[in-house]
């Protein structure tokens, strides 16, 4: 079943009336994606550090259990960082949510296939891992339960989002990461986090 | 070696962790930090992470921080190959990182496949900006960990701790099965 959804309009969807939402973004479309929605100080967008993503989202889950945190990721940037899905499940944070934008390429470097291009259900391994609230969404029904799953869902939850593979325009956020970081705590913490 | 060394460093070491604030802590493990890693588990007042690879760790401190929370990674020195792409997100940033790093591949090692990451764990370290700080006796450890913990969140620093192999005193195979 080939995908209908555009990435760009999922990633809007999703980040739209986001409240406190604390959002972590995966190199690299996902990134381009959040940027494209509109920069957002509690927005912690990486330039690097593929497969990392998500335990960013971790470590920010455990360390504020009080708030919703978000990663947006992208399949590649996931798959590289896929054992963290077991990591996750393990510690069970009741406030993160994964939602890898899922175009089945990597498409920064020449859009070359990924692994869920050739059938690997990445929801199927997330719930494997013990996530048991993994979906794959398809569907632009599906999207008003989906966003609502990021804001309430008992994590962790994990959502494979099936979105056409397209070449678009990059909208880049800051990439100073002292600026990112610093902008990040201060939004969250106040202004007592640049003398913690 | 003696479990009652043993026993000795790592309560010494989760009482600094302890003391300084540490709230997180994330291991892939290795037998040198066992006695540390079960006192961090049986620790209400930690998150303790078991991790599939090290590299997961510098996300997990990453966000940590973020998120205001001071954390600090177990591993062992093989574990230092797994995160050295990620130490750039470290550096860019700035984040604070305390890794406790338990040396194979030096003194007396048995296993060869160990030498060559063991030999070049801090020179790879330091190339990544990573402040190296050796620790050879059991007695040298905890102040080893405690003046890492002041660099790295008083000065924004990554900083490893070197624990070396003459203090966890691995010899033989049948010593790490029986560990």
């Amino acid at each position: 079943m080939s995908a209908t959804m555009k990435r760009r309009d999922v990633v809007k969807t999703l980040l739209a009336e986001r409240g406190d939402l604390l959002v972590v973004t995966g190199l690299g479309s996902a990134t381009w994606d959040a940027a494209a929605a509109g920069d957002h100080v509690l927005t912690f967008p990486m330039w690097g550090a593929m497969g990392n993503a998500a335990m960013v989202g971790l470590g920010l889950a455990l360390a504020r259990p009080e708030r919703r945190v978000l990663v947006l990721t992208g399949d590649g940037e996931m798959l590289m960082g896929i054992g963290s899905l077991a990591t996750i499940a393990v510690q069970k944070p009741a406030n993160l949510a994964i939602v890898v934008i899922d175009n089945e390429h990597f498409g920064e470097t020449g859009m070359q296939k990924t692994h869920t291009a050739h059938g690997m259900d990445m929801a199927a391994v997330a719930k494997g891992c013990g996530i048991a609230d993994s979906h794959v969404v398809r569907s632009a029904a599906e999207l008003p339960a989906l966003v609502k799953a990021t804001r309430t869902a008992r994590g962790p939850y994990f959502a494979q989002v099936k979105v056409v593979a397209e070449k678009l325009a990059l909208t880049l956020p800051p990439r100073d990461g002292g600026l990112l970081k610093a902008r990040f705590r201060r939004a969250l913490l106040g202004e007592s986090a640049d003398t913690q | 070696m003696s479990a009652t060394a043993s026993v000795d460093w790592s309560l010494a070491v989760h009482r600094t962790l302890k003391d300084a604030g540490v709230k997180i802590v994330g291991y892939v493990p290795d037998g040198g930090h066992k006695r540390l890693i079960e006192l961090c588990h049986a620790d209400a007042g930690m998150q303790t992470v078991v991790m599939t690879t090290e590299e997961e760790g510098i996300g997990l401190i990453s966000g940590a921080w973020l998120g205001g929370e001071k954390s600090a990674l177990l591993m062992q020195s093989s574990g230092v190959g797994n995160i050295i792409n990620c130490l750039g997100m470290v550096a860019e940033c700035r984040f604070p990182l305390v890794m406790l790093i338990t040396m194979r591949g030096e003194y007396g090692e048995f296993n060869p496949w160990q030498v060559p990451m063991g030999q070049a764990t801090q020179s790879v370290l330091e190339d990544m900006g990573v402040v190296v700080q050796r620790a050879d006796a059991p007695e040298a450890i905890e102040s080893a960990v405690n003046a890492a913990l002041r660099l790295a969140y008083n000065s924004y620093c990554a900083v490893a701790v070197l624990i070396g192999q003459r203090v966890i005193g691995i010899k033989s195979f049948q010593e790490q099965v029986n560990q």
